[in-house]
């Protein structure tokens, strides 16, 4: 029990001290809350290229778009001049007049479907790469177990996320290991989290310290008392903003003190950067919705390095259409929903700073069924975007007739690519964050 | 409570707690501890009968009746076997081409695991109904405790009937006998798909249950040699199921010799289980996982154990061997020991999601409103019954809190309290009104001053909820009594619940 034997002493830091006083930073080390804290200790980093000011180009970002269900590839990027591509998808096979042929050094009969209009405008300006065929072996057709795979990057699909493991190797300098740490050699310093948007936390961004911050919209990221009674508001800061004193600073309830005071800071920076206007007008669908709070968010200067939306629907077993329809659609709102968020990020001049990677748990079946639709498979395209990636196509399209199990076989590991971004683009090290070496693709310019 | 001066030691006895230290804090700790705390009345009667009688009551809870689930409670059939007949069908549309039939039955599969995933749903709510419900609250407390001990989720094994019955295992053997618990899980359905021994077999021995018995069910880590997992593998090759029931393949297991923890012969999967008894570790091991259940978080490493609470689990273990496995005799010592009353103890758990969710229910008395929102939150505060994160369970402790599971803590509180829906729903408020002021009828049958006395309602409502009354917020809430013109009626009574629940010290048990 807390022993307040000196109440002059143990006067309460409030929020506002801190957020006041760069010199109660260095001094008060240990009640500060986590964040504060986590950026204060990120400043040394400067030195070796990495700043945390906000505005400078080589902070930089990530976001990723989950496509979940399993988006059909090959009516993604689409290999139109292959005829075993028409005869294995009669209803549903994007005809070559409907296709946007992709163009560049060795690239050659591939095409984005009609729908991915705005993502061609990125290729074409130098702003996309869409890499072919990528997958892992031994593909799980479960979407829970394969999404966990992509989530975790590794094959049993148990473990950490990999950015996650990333956010940790960053401020605490481990990956994944054995639970049942003692709290007390727990780290003292927490890294700053990443975000996702969505009522759950994707198991990609839990790390073995990390934990990411997930809300569907920012205003039920807070205290949802005060709308019972305002006159609550006041009490509840009041007792929320208390710190725990110097000499029961390692108790859980002065950890609990610090989360809560984390969290009031979190959610009013959070709450604040969303109820900005947009730069740009976002189209009506719900990815535009979180890629636009993600715009914010970095517009308002937001320390957060890892972002994740979602965008669901694609598990089209029947009725996914062609050209038009169903799945055109969902590739409609995905290509809109990123073209606008590049158009809102340059008009910030963030664009620099900002990757996006683009990935499904599977692709389809390479024949579609009796139903109009297609069936679980494996390898798919991933898209990255932004203007530090080598725009054009990696990788060959997978054979249509060498298949396995009426399945394309993968060409690229999904890991290679989560390689490529961890050791090109976010300046980490991709073997101690994925535990295992992978050969990088070379998909980011050098700075 | 005497200040604490010196850094805190701990008593490495089993001895018990004197009768005249047993008082309201103690016996709202048990509760707590041993359950999902308790009302006024419920800590006032336990504090009233002592210790001896309060932990009896407690653990000994077979005496209390209590309806036990029955096992049709669930459709077993959802998920099934093809029948021979569909095989040949099946096989017989594939070599065809007869792509329609195929589909027919793809329709069906996906229509059978869309109900069975309704089902798990109900076998939450049916669970945390019984959380909330049950007079036995040790025996749920318990079941929970060997779900993640045991960790096997749905999400891998996708059927829903065998979580079900895994769960009445659990139950069946709550405190029952360890040992018995070891040898049934290795018949277990649900563990068998989990860690994949349904197709182990001679010559291709799936080592993951091997491996996962003896690391995280009985042993730990450095108390087995990579040899004891290669050929305790092949000692549970064959132990398999058919729909809902084990079978032993007895052509598919491994009838040759091994050498597992130093016992040899041609050992099946009961001797092995019998090897893992025999070693010391195990006891250890159980009882470390029980004391960081029950008491608090040490490392599972016993080396790193700090020396007093080591040589306290160490006690907890001979106890447990003394009883040969049997669970009661160690959590009545373990529930009545000074240790587990002392300060540094008290008040220092973070609850888990379920705890929180529960317990605010059970101590607080409120409407259980919308299972669908409460197990919805339990998987926001990451905690989804039926689905731990992997085979280690769930973490505990601190790992349970961050900034975006805080406001959710907060807001299920609200939630219950007020109808006020939580973090990720805006339909309508639940209409049911919370009767706060039921919580002060111990006061003010006791003392009916004290129930219109600002000061000592506050003060009242501080120790119910957390245990002690910290000096600021004892302030911050009597002004705010004093700012809403000291009425005590229901509307403030809530709003002072609000607030308490909200505090980070809410968070602890």
């Amino acid at each position: 029990m807390n022993q307040h034997n000196n109440p002059g002493e143990t006067r309460a830091y409030t929020r506002r001290d801190f957020l006041n006083s760069s010199l109660a930073m260095a001094s008060a080390a240990v009640t500060v809350p986590h964040f504060i804290q986590a950026s204060a200790y990120a400043l040394p980093k400067a030195a070796h290229g990495l700043t945390s000011i906000a505005g400078v180009n080589e902070d930089r970002i990530l976001v990723v778009i989950q496509l979940s269900g399993g988006n059909d590839g090959l009516n993604t990027v689409v290999p139109f001049l292959d005829d075993n591509y028409y005869r294995a998808r009669p209803g549903i096979g994007i005809q070559r007049d409907q296709v946007l042929p992709l163009s560049g050094k060795g690239v050659d009969g591939v095409g984005l479907h009609q729908s991915l209009a705005p993502v061609k405008e990125l290729y074409d300006d130098g702003q996309c790469a869409v890499i072919q065929g990528v997958g892992y072996p031994n593909p799980n057709r479960s979407h829970f177990k394969s999404m966990d795979i992509w989530h975790t990057g590794d094959t049993s699909g148990t473990g950490d996320g990999w950015l996650g493991r990333y956010v940790d190797s960053e401020c605490c300098g481990f990956g994944k290991g054995e639970s049942g740490q003692a709290e007390s050699t727990a780290p003292a310093t927490a890294a700053i989290p990443p975000i996702a948007i969505g009522r759950t936390a994707p198991l990609a961004l839990m790390g073995r310290s990390t934990k990411p911050v997930s809300f569907e919209t920012a205003d039920l990221f807070r205290w949802t008392g005060q709308d019972v009674h305002r006159d609550l508001a006041d009490p509840y800061r009041a007792i929320n903003e208390r710190a725990p004193t110097a000499n029961d600073d390692h108790s859980t309830a002065a950890f609990l003190m610090r989360t809560a005071m984390d969290a009031q800071v979190s959610s009013e920076q959070i709450r604040r950067a969303v109820g900005a206007r947009p730069l740009v007008n976002y189209p009506n669908s719900s990815l535009a919705n979180q890629l636009s709070m993600v715009a914010k968010m970095i517009r308002a200067g937001m320390k957060t390095r890892v972002y994740y939306v979602t965008h669901g629907g694609f598990d089209t077993h029947s009725g996914q259409g062609g050209a038009n329809g169903r799945h055109a659609q969902l590739l409609g709102q995905f290509a809109q929903a990123t073209r606008a968020f590049y158009r809102d990020l340059e008009a910030q001049e963030n664009a620099e700073r900002v990757l996006t990677m683009s990935f499904s748990e599977f692709g389809r079946r390479v024949s579609q069924n009796a139903s109009q639709g297609t069936d679980h498979g494996t390898a798919a395209p991933m898209m990255l975007f932004g203007p530090m990636v080598k725009a054009g196509v990696v990788g060959n399209q997978p054979s249509l007739t060498d298949l396995d199990q009426g399945d394309l076989k993968y060409q690229i590991d999904f890991r290679s690519v989560y390689a490529g971004i961890l050791d090109n683009w976010l300046q980490a090290d991709a073997e101690t964050v994925l535990e295992k070496r992978y050969r990088a693709v070379d998909v980011i310019h050098a700075t | 409570m005497p200040a604490q001066d010196q850094p805190t030691r701990l008593p490495k006895h089993m001895r018990s707690i004197d009768d005249s230290r047993f008082g309201y804090d103690e016996a709202r700790h048990l509760l707590w501890r041993a359950g999902f705390g308790g009302t006024p009345d419920q800590i006032n009667t336990l504090a009233s009968w002592g210790p001896q009688r309060a932990v009896e009551h407690i653990v000994e809870y077979d005496s209390i009746p209590y309806e036990s689930p029955d096992a049709t409670l669930f459709d077993s059939q959802i998920i099934r076997p093809y029948t021979e007949e569909e095989q040949r069908i099946i096989r017989q549309a594939r070599q065809s081409r007869d792509e329609e039939t195929v589909a027919r039955f793809r329709l069906m599969q996906q229509q059978s695991q869309r109900d069975d995933r309704r089902q798990v749903r109900r076998i939450q709510h049916w669970w945390v109904t019984r959380l909330i419900e049950s007079p036995r609250p040790l025996e749920e407390k318990l079941t929970l405790f060997w779900h993640g001990h045991f960790a096997t989720s749905y999400r891998t094994i996708e059927n829903s009937f065998h979580m079900f019955q895994q769960n009445q295992l659990f139950r069946k053997h709550a405190s029952g006998n360890f040992a018995e618990l070891l040898y049934q899980i290795i018949r277990d359905p649900a563990m068998l798909a989990y860690l994949d021994n349904n197709d182990s077999r001679v010559g291709r021995p799936n080592e993951n249950l091997a491996r996962e018995l003896m690391e995280l069910f009985s042993l730990g880590v450095g108390n087995y040699t990579e040899r004891d997992i290669k050929e305790g593998a092949r000692a549970l090759t064959g132990y398999s199921f058919n729909d809902d029931s084990f079978v032993f393949n007895e052509n598919n297991h491994d009838k040759g010799s091994k050498n597992i923890l130093g016992q040899s012969g041609r050992l099946d999967g009961d001797d092995f289980v019998t090897a893992i008894l025999e070693q010391r570790a195990c006891s250890r091991f159980i009882c470390t996982k029980l004391y960081r259940y029950f008491v608090a978080q040490v490392p599972f490493n016993w080396r790193d154990i700090p020396s007093d609470q080591r040589a306290f689990i160490d006690q907890m273990a001979s106890t447990l061997l003394r009883s040969k496995y049997d669970l009661q005799p160690v959590l009545t010592k373990l529930f009545l020991s000074e240790h587990f009353y002392a300060p540094s103890v008290m008040n220092e758990q973070v609850k888990s999601p379920v705890e929180l969710v529960v317990g605010a229910v059970r101590s607080l008395h409120t409407p259980v409103r919308d299972l669908n929102i409460l197990t919805e939150a339990l998987d926001l505060m990451g905690q989804n019954l039926m689905f731990p994160p992997s085979v280690k369970g769930w973490d505990g402790g601190r790992s349970w809190v961050n900034t975006s599971t805080f406001f959710v803590r907060q807001n299920i509180l609200a939630f219950l309290l007020t109808g006020k829906k939580p973090v990720g729903y805006d339909a309508l408020a639940d209409q049911q009104e919370y009767k706060s002021e039921e919580l002060l009828s111990w006061l003010r049958e006791t003392d009916p001053s004290a129930a219109r006395d600002p000061a000592r309602v506050t003060d009242y409502l501080l120790r119910l909820t957390l245990g002690s009354a910290p000096p600021r917020a004892s302030a911050t809430l009597e002004d705010f009594i004093h700012d809403h013109g000291d009425n005590l009626e229901r509307g403030m009574l809530t709003a002072l619940l609000l607030i308490i629940t909200a505090m980070p010290e809410y968070q602890l048990c």
